[in-house]
């Protein structure tokens, strides 16, 4: 046998870390204990469970790369312990979004520290949150240890833990304080990621809220129409998907172990762009549609007719598509140009019957359960349930590699509009497949380098990670 | 009527030739390999002993790639080649079969060079080349308890490697060299410091000066010690042979090719038979471009003499031209790349001078090579700076003046964004040093 089994350090630090877990079980079990002492001792032991394993693996090797034993680890290699972490964290998933009531012990001892923030009490939603960012705070800290001599990723995730703590965590909590009314707004969370942005009651929210409501949400409406095309063209989609983004955040930090188990065949390539863009199709009828309900509801109360509203989205699918056709024609692959006739066709089919015929419901299909479909199986099951409980079978990216609409938009304006791309070190490659290995959204980087070329795909979340673990220093980012 | 194309190993050099000829009209190419079903990354067996991969992922093309071909594959050992009858004969699956040929290719890679010392073949002996030999490695140095201390004979790149892989499992590992430094073959002693304070940061025991004289068993037939020239005793589990590599030709030694070393070749990779061509680690060229040597076992050079030779079978005789000489390697966590030419103390004509900048916590070096009188480019060597392969190409062919070259060293910057740079530092040392 093999001797990369943990340590006995790596050990104790991990029961730690689990005994801090199995107090926040008992609470959410019923078991009466003090609220202050079960939160303060369990997260406390959580944090120092995941520091202390980081500072036996990590502190006392010098800097440089660490992935020795990751392929025999059970966890990390789709053993038993992997698959039990799987359930666990899937349950997990299953019971927050559908069964919370099971939660209500947790929820509560939560709620000091909720009032002190926001005023309100806790929710399973603020409690989700605080795992959620102490997480990527936690295992932050561990991927900047692993990976401190690389200076990328010490900003990149510096920026991470940023953008987690300040804007999905913190300002929301705030900004209820000052204003009850106001929807949750994640400011970095962009359409269609945060599909609910356009929902009646988020319209309604921000439209009776002053003139601070509206401006955030004009400020969600620029995010994704201006500055997201802008910095996708300068930097590429790394900008938002490993800096910013939330979902991200969590993948690149507690799913870092798993970044080796992305599948990297052709026939999962093949899926997973069929996969996205049809989750992009979707939000993007969903979001018309509920707008246009929206609209239709109260007729007077906006410049904007509903029939105005269609037309503009009529108009602004075939100037896309015009675009991408009159400029990169070359760049798309036959099956990706049919896709794009194909949906560009029926969408416009769509709104133009609906014009003739009169009948309310733009997509046939009642807009509320358009909405509520893609809630159910995009926003909870995929992104919650699939995308973060499968970590340690399908890796860490299954959800922006699969399912991410905002992904998949950032995806087409990388690969036809933007500088970015991964330039290869003329003739030093020696296929040694660590970068594939590790490459989370599941990239054949090899199948590049080998042949010296750069790597322009649109899946590329920019993490660096395939140029940090090539020992021969052949692969570069660039934008 | 296609003709067959035998391809002899699918290593780098045989499997790039078969995939580039895959789609061609003119041949029916059969693939034969004993070490294993699908080309794998050789550069890769030390991440797969260390658990960074597991073996499949070491392979440059998928298997579905592979499995949907029109290149036949066949598992199985060549014993011999008759070069009139033009009949191969082979060793499939313990059945001797006879498969005939128009065009054959031998790429048939390297073995571990082994001088003859005395206990050379008993159990725990082993090299780092072939698959075989990580199977070796799996069973004789499973981990440290099984295999508590090694000792490496030789210090090159894969000495180095097999001395990582040994000790990230805790086995104890000396390694001996023959030279006063770290691989003076190649390196400057400036550069072989900082290699030498990698392997003492990895507490690996480096003992240099000296060489193995005998390789003793204990009673179950497996290594208990070794013997070395100066009369140091050295109990190990396993002793790692990694003087170097020999190109693998026994089985060609009664055919009839004319053999040096290697398998001598012309210009276009073609042997003294003109149905014959070899190619990668066992090519042994008759005359080499200048700065470059007759037998060069890298990886990149195998890939290049199988594009040039899949466009002379394509039609298009080429020249084999592998350009200014480049390579790489990874001393632990110290990243290497060197282009053009920078010599050794033992090996440099006092035509060529050297500056050497160094960072002051070691883990960066630059050593430029130039000639003393016209000053113009020879080559470099980097150690934990990545540099680019394009430009540096360019500015040795140029002959780039060393003033210009050190002015504009950010135009050659490979490494990651935002990465500490230190171009002026190095600008500076070369002012205040000339």
């Amino acid at each position: 046998m093999h001797s990369y089994q943990i340590t006995k350090e790596q050990k104790t630090f991990t029961y730690i870390g689990l005994s801090g877990l199995g107090i926040l079980l008992l609470t959410a079990l019923g078991v009466p204990l003090s609220a202050s002492l079960a939160l303060g001792l369990g997260l406390g032991l959580i944090s120092l469970g995941v520091l202390g394993y980081t500072y036996s693996s990590y502190a006392s090797l010098g800097a440089g790369i660490k992935n020795t034993g990751l392929a025999y680890r059970d966890l990390t290699s789709r053993g038993v312990i992997a698959w039990v972490s799987g359930v666990l964290l899937t349950s997990f998933y299953i019971l927050l979004y559908f069964y919370s009531e099971y939660l209500e012990g947790l929820i509560r001892i939560f709620d000091g520290f909720s009032y002190f923030l926001s005023g309100r009490p806790a929710t399973q939603w603020f409690v989700y949150g605080v795992f959620y960012t102490l997480a990527i705070i936690l295992f932050g800290i561990k991927f900047l240890v692993k990976y401190r001599h690389v200076r990328y990723q010490r900003l990149r995730t510096l920026s991470i833990i940023f953008f987690q703590t300040a804007f999905a965590f913190l300002i929301p909590e705030l900004m209820a304080r000052l204003n009850g009314d106001l929807p949750y707004y994640d400011l970095k969370s962009v359409w269609p990621l945060n599909y609910y942005l356009f929902d009646g009651y988020s319209l309604d929210g921000f439209l009776n809220s002053g003139s601070l409501g509206l401006g955030l949400l004009i400020f969600g409406v620029v995010s994704i129409v201006i500055v997201t095309p802008i910095l996708t063209y300068n930097y590429g989609k790394r900008w938002y998907c490993s800096w910013v983004c939330g979902c991200g955040g969590l993948a690149e930090t507690a799913g870092d172990p798993f970044r080796q188990l992305s599948d990297k065949s052709l026939r999962t390539w093949k899926l997973e762009r069929w996969m996205i863009h049809t989750v992009l199709v979707w939000v993007f009828l969903s979001t018309v549609a509920v707008v246009h309900s929206y609209l239709l509801e109260q007729p007077d109360r906006y410049w904007i007719s509903p029939n105005l509203f269609l037309s503009s989205i009529a108009f602004l699918v075939l100037s896309t598509l015009g675009l991408i056709f009159w400029k990169r024609r070359n760049w798309l692959a036959k099956d990706a140009k049919t896709a794009a006739i194909v949906v560009g066709v029926i969408i416009i089919g769509l709104l133009g019957f609906h014009f003739f015929s009169g009948n309310t419901e733009v997509f046939f299909i009642p807009s509320a359960q358009l909405r509520s479909t893609y809630g159910f199986f995009i926003g909870a099951i995929f992104s919650g349930v699939i995308g973060t409980g499968f970590y340690p079978i399908l890796g860490n990216r299954v959800w922006c590699r699969f399912g991410c609409p905002m992904a998949a938009i950032l995806g087409i304006q990388q690969k036809l509009f933007s500088k970015f791309q991964i330039s290869t070190n003329g003739g030093q490659c020696i296929s040694c497949g660590n970068c594939s290995t590790y490459c989370e959204m599941g990239i054949d980087v090899r199948a590049y380098a080998q042949k010296s070329e750069p790597i322009k795909r649109a899946s590329c979340v920019g993490c660096g990670i395939c140029s940090a673990v090539c020992p021969r220093g052949v692969l570069r980012l660039e934008s | 009527m296609k003709k067959r194309l035998v391809i002899i190993g699918n290593g780098v050099a045989g499997s790039t030739l078969a995939l580039k000829l895959e789609q061609s009209e003119r041949f029916d190419i059969t693939l034969i390999s004993d070490e294993s079903p699908y080309f794998f990354s050789r550069t890769a067996l030390m991440y797969v002993y260390m658990g960074h991969m597991k073996l499949k992922e070491t392979e440059p093309y998928p298997r579905a790639a592979w499995d949907r071909s029109p290149i036949s594959r066949i598992r199985g050992k060549v014993h011999s080649v008759d070069l009139n009858q033009r009949i191969l004969q082979v060793d499939s699956h313990g059945e001797k079969v006879d498969l005939g040929y128009d065009t054959l290719v031998v790429a048939a890679g390297s073995k571990p060079a082994f001088y003859g010392w005395p206990g050379e073949h008993i159990d725990g002996v082993l090299g780092l080349y072939h698959l075989k030999d990580l199977e070796q490695l799996e069973k004789w140095a499973p981990n440290a308890k099984v295999c508590p201390s090694a000792v490496i004979i030789g210090g090159g790149l894969i000495g180095i490697e097999l001395a990582e892989m040994l000790l990230s499992r805790g086995i104890q590992t000396t390694l001996i060299i023959r030279e006063s430094h770290f691989w003076t073959s190649q390196l400057p002693t400036s550069d072989a410091e900082l290699v030498e304070s990698q392997i003492a940061k990895h507490h690996l025991n480096l003992i240099k000066e000296d060489e193995l004289s005998e390789i003793i068993a204990d009673t179950n037939g497996r290594v208990a010690r070794i013997t070395t020239k100066s009369g140091r005793h050295i109990d190990c589990n396993l002793v790692g042979i990694t003087t170097g590599v020999a190109p693998n030709i026994d089985f060609l030694q009664d055919s009839g090719l004319e053999l040096g070393k290697g398998i001598l070749v012309n210009s276009v990779l073609q042997t003294t038979d003109p149905n014959v061509y070899a190619i990668g680690d066992c090519a042994e060229l008759i005359e080499p471009s200048q700065g470059r040597s007759a037998i060069e076992a890298v990886w990149y050079t195998g890939r290049l003499m199988a594009e040039t030779l899949a466009n002379t079978l394509a039609g298009i005789p080429t020249h084999y031209n592998p350009g200014v000489w480049f390579n790489s390697a990874k001393f632990f966590d110290l990243e290497y790349q060197t282009y053009g030419s920078v010599l050794p103390e033992t090996k440099r004509p006092s035509s060529e001078r050297h500056f050497h900048w160094r960072s002051e916590n070691e883990e960066k070096a630059i050593t430029l090579a130039y000639h003393r009188e016209n000053k113009s480019l020879l080559g470099v060597n980097s150690f934990g700076i990545r540099l680019s392969h394009t430009v540096f190409d360019r500015w040795i062919q140029e002959q780039r003046q060393i003033d210009w070259v050190i002015e504009h060293l950010k135009e050659a910057h490979f490494d990651p964004e935002f990465s500490k740079t230190h171009y002026t530092q190095i600008s500076d040392a070369f002012v205040s040093n000339h």
